[in-house]
């Protein structure tokens, strides 16, 4: 396979990763390659980048695609195709080519110390090349288990056991601080300088055992794994604990992308009655002649917004997105309103209002009064008492939003007072975060409430949930 | 391709001219720039607000010896403004002037005789056809930055600024000019750049800017820079302020970054802060002097009441 082959095969990747390349895109990287040349490897990076990687959502998908197919080195990294590499390359002579199998635990063991030195001057130093060279040194020696004859598996857990990084955080910590007082915000900034450090040093071993991986077995195997969903296609039942993080940081930028587009079109739908005023001054530019008619603008119809939202164990983190998110874009709606519920249900309003939203989720949990009998979820008593608490929530002038899996521990459903409220209310939408292949399996109660909103939405994901309010709010 | 071949010699190159102008380019900068001037394509560069998208165009335009045009996009801006408009005020000045001579011309010659009326109808005909080629002349034509661009002869930076502030329809305006670098105006026909600007486009991605714009452009997602980085911009932009307190500032508002706020201090906020900590002679980054200066950083309530809980400020 040659270089331009790789680099086909690369496109091809990334299409499967859902990053649109169009093949004007594929000439550009293949040109720009041409311009800065093989011979450094992290340029390359960058012209492929400047080429074929055009959101930064898709940044992560792009560099673990890149390290697959245009690895660093091959093998042990004994410095092949190395040319570029201008760090580390001197030291990596005493770790790159000794640790065969045959070493003795004692010659493992000091190898093991000498490295975990190396190591903490590193992590000291925040010096990422020497990071990565260690990275890959440390998965040589201490990554590989022979699995079957000629087969070697590289496993994450042993190179971080044998590292183990943790254990060096009180030395670094030492060493960065000097003699400054401990326990003062210096102490609190350092660790975490040192976490992230360790963080990323992590990062690095799991990539170096991906690009082994991916020699034994052949790309295609691996790249699956790889890759990790873009950003806005996470499924919010699935998402990790970091993944949400991520997702809450992308809360208000979300929130202005909706905004800005929302307004762009009202703006460009038709224009209201004549301003008679502003003709008239308009035309005196031009003699007189009103060669300009000005209007003025429409008035947009501004929605109420009643959300009520299931917070219970796993749905929560898409009830607390979805939460911020209508929060974030209030200045759309005329009103907002958001009650929460387990089996019984509260008005957490004044939560949204609080300054800081990323406790909110906590703070509900803890004061309102979401729980009546055992705390497992119950759609039907949750219902009759928003019905019978707060009977004005619901108006004709409201959209009516559940958030929900509709998960009912077999209770009742209460679907008469179910379907009375949907009446009231002018729009009325379930959000579902599961999958609709499995709406009506088990104790889901899907199928009694689907039929009195105006429509079940499947939205599992941040693309979901950004189509669906484009499309609540009025244009 | 411009004839006059490339502005630098490599991706080295790039980066000490730009170091030599005050900016301190990483490597995938300096080589999507200079991918940039190689390939002759805009250089779309999105990233959040004040890591320096702007001040990148400007180092590159005194790196390059160019003159920077600079288009500020907001909302409603439009072809009139950014790329050309025809001075309606001079046309209808020219026109009266010509109404108010032809009369006296047309009658002089009418007065001798009633035959010649047909030769002075012929002769306010041709007035009218002279007049109408000659307001659709180059005198005229008010240039606005994108014009200016493409017909200027001298190297040139241009600079679209903010194009996610700018309508969609802008976008579109902004294909043909991009791509061919020329510009068509139905009056006087299409003008060709004689010499290709050096065109950088910002955006701080509050929309998503169209397909059809990104894939003509090259693209360069510019975030905050490495802790390594970010403190020798502040050593060299606040050079007083010393090694040990620049390297604890970054610190500090890399740990700040990492938390979940609602803006996140950029560079530029990092150098005031140097500068502030500098002019109210802090000489370590101790509680008292964060506290008191976090507002240089964080411009939101909710953002400090965050921070200062969670670096457990003023608990001691």
């Amino acid at each position: 396979m040659n270089l331009l082959d790789r680099t086909v095969a690369f496109t091809a990747a990334l299409r499967r990763a859902n990053v649109p390349v169009s093949s004007a895109e594929t000439v550009d990287a293949v040109r720009a390659v041409g311009a800065v040349g093989w011979a450094d490897r992290e340029a390359v990076r960058a012209a492929f980048a400047a080429t074929m990687c055009k959101r930064p959502l898709y940044r992560n998908a792009f560099d673990s695609l890149f390290d697959l197919y245009f690895p660093p080195r091959i093998g042990d990294g004994v410095a092949l195709g190395d040319s570029g590499e201008t760090s580390g390359s001197g030291q990596s002579a005493d770790g790159a080519n000794g640790p065969a199998p045959e070493l003795t635990p004692q010659e493992l063991e000091a190898l093991r110390r000498a490295m975990r030195d190396q190591l903490r001057d590193a992590l000291l130093d925040g010096d990422d090349d020497r990071l990565r060279d260690l990275a890959r040194r440390s998965v040589t020696a201490f990554g590989a288990a022979q699995n079957g004859p000629g087969q070697r598996s590289y496993f994450i857990y042993r190179v971080l056991r044998a590292m183990s990084p943790e254990t060096l955080i009180a030395d670094l910590l030492a060493a960065m601080l000097g003699e400054e007082e401990r326990g003062g915000l210096g102490e609190r900034i350092a660790r975490q300088t040192i976490s992230d450090r360790i963080k990323a040093f992590e990062d690095m071993i799991s990539s170096e055992v991906r690009r082994r991986m991916a020699e034994e077995r052949g790309i295609e195997a691996v790249e699956r794994s790889a890759v990790k969903p873009l950003a806005d296609q996470v499924d919010f039942l699935r998402a990790s604990q970091r993944d949400l993080v991520e997702l809450r940081r992308q809360v208000y930028p979300l929130a202005r992308r909706l905004a800005t587009r929302l307004t762009a079109k009202r703006r460009l739908g038709r224009t209201g009655r004549l301003d008679f005023r502003r003709t008239v001054r308009a035309s005196l530019a031009t003699g007189g002649v009103p060669l300009e008619t000005k209007h003025r603008p429409h008035k947009p119809h501004k929605p109420e917004l009643v959300v009520l939202c299931d917070v219970s164990g796993s749905v929560a983190s898409f009830a607390h997105f979805t939460l911020m998110l209508t929060h974030a874009l209030r200045e759309q709606f005329s009103k907002v309103r958001a009650f929460a519920f387990i089996d019984t249900t509260d008005e957490v309003t004044r939560f949204l209002r609080g300054l800081d939203l990323g406790d909110m989720m906590a703070r509900i949990a803890s004061e309102a009064d979401l729980v009546w009998f055992d705390g497992h979820s119950d759609y039907g008593h949750a219902i009759d008492v928003f019905a019978e608490k707060y009977p004005d929530a619901v108006g004709p002038r409201t959209s009516l939003l559940i958030l929900g899996d509709a998960r009912n521990n077999y209770r009742a459903t209460s679907a008469a007072v179910f379907r009375r409220l949907c009446g009231q209310a002018r729009h009325s939408y379930w959000l579902n975060p599961e999958p609709r292949s499995y709406w009506g399996s088990g104790d889901s109660a899907t199928g009694a409430y689907a039929d009195f909103v105006d429509e079940m939405v499947e939205c599992r994901n941040v693309e979901q949930l950004q189509h669906f309010i484009e499309r609540l709010l009025p244009t | 391709m411009s004839s006059q071949g490339y502005a630098f010699a490599d991706v080295a190159d790039v980066q000490e001219r730009l170091r030599e102008t005050g900016y301190l380019a990483d490597e995938a900068i300096a080589t999507t720039v200079f991918l940039a001037d190689r390939l002759g394509k805009p250089l779309l560069v999105e990233g959040p607000a004040g890591v320096g998208k702007t001040e990148l165009a400007k180092a590159l335009t005194t790196a390059v010896g160019a003159e920077l045009i600079r288009l500020q996009c907001y909302e409603g801006l439009d072809e009139a403004r950014a790329l050309y408009e025809w001075n309606y005020k001079k046309q209808l000045l020219r026109i009266q002037a010509g109404a108010s001579l032809a009369p006296e011309a047309v009658a002089g010659v009418a007065g001798a005789a009633g035959a010649d009326r047909a030769a002075g109808e012929s002769a306010g005909l041709a007035t009218w056809r002279e007049t109408h080629d000659d307001i659709f002349s180059e005198e005229f034509l008010l240039s606005r930055p994108l014009l200016t661009a493409i017909r200027r002869s001298e190297p040139t930076v241009l600079l679209i600024d903010e194009t996610d502030k700018a309508d969609v329809e802008v976008e579109g305006l902004l294909l043909e000019v991009l791509s061919d670098f020329q510009v068509t105006i139905p009056e006087l026909g299409t003008l060709k750049a004689t010499r290709r600007p050096f065109v950088i486009l910002t955006s701080n991605a509050t929309r998503e800017l169209s397909e059809a714009l990104k894939r003509r452009c090259l693209y360069l997602n510019l975030d905050y820079p490495s802790a390594a980085r970010e403190k020798e911009i502040v050593l060299s932009r606040v050079p007083e302020l010393g090694e040990r307190m620049a390297e604890s500032l970054v610190r500090i508002v890399r740990s700040l970054r990492a938390m979940e706020l609602k803006k996140a201090p950029s560079i530029a906020e990092t150098i005031d802060w140097g500068q502030t900590v500098l002019a109210l002679g802090f000489d370590t980054m101790d509680d008292a002097a964060v506290t008191s200066t976090l507002g240089v950083v964080l411009k939101h309530a909710s953002d400090q009441a965050r921070a200062i809980s969670q670096l457990k400020l003023g608990a001691n």
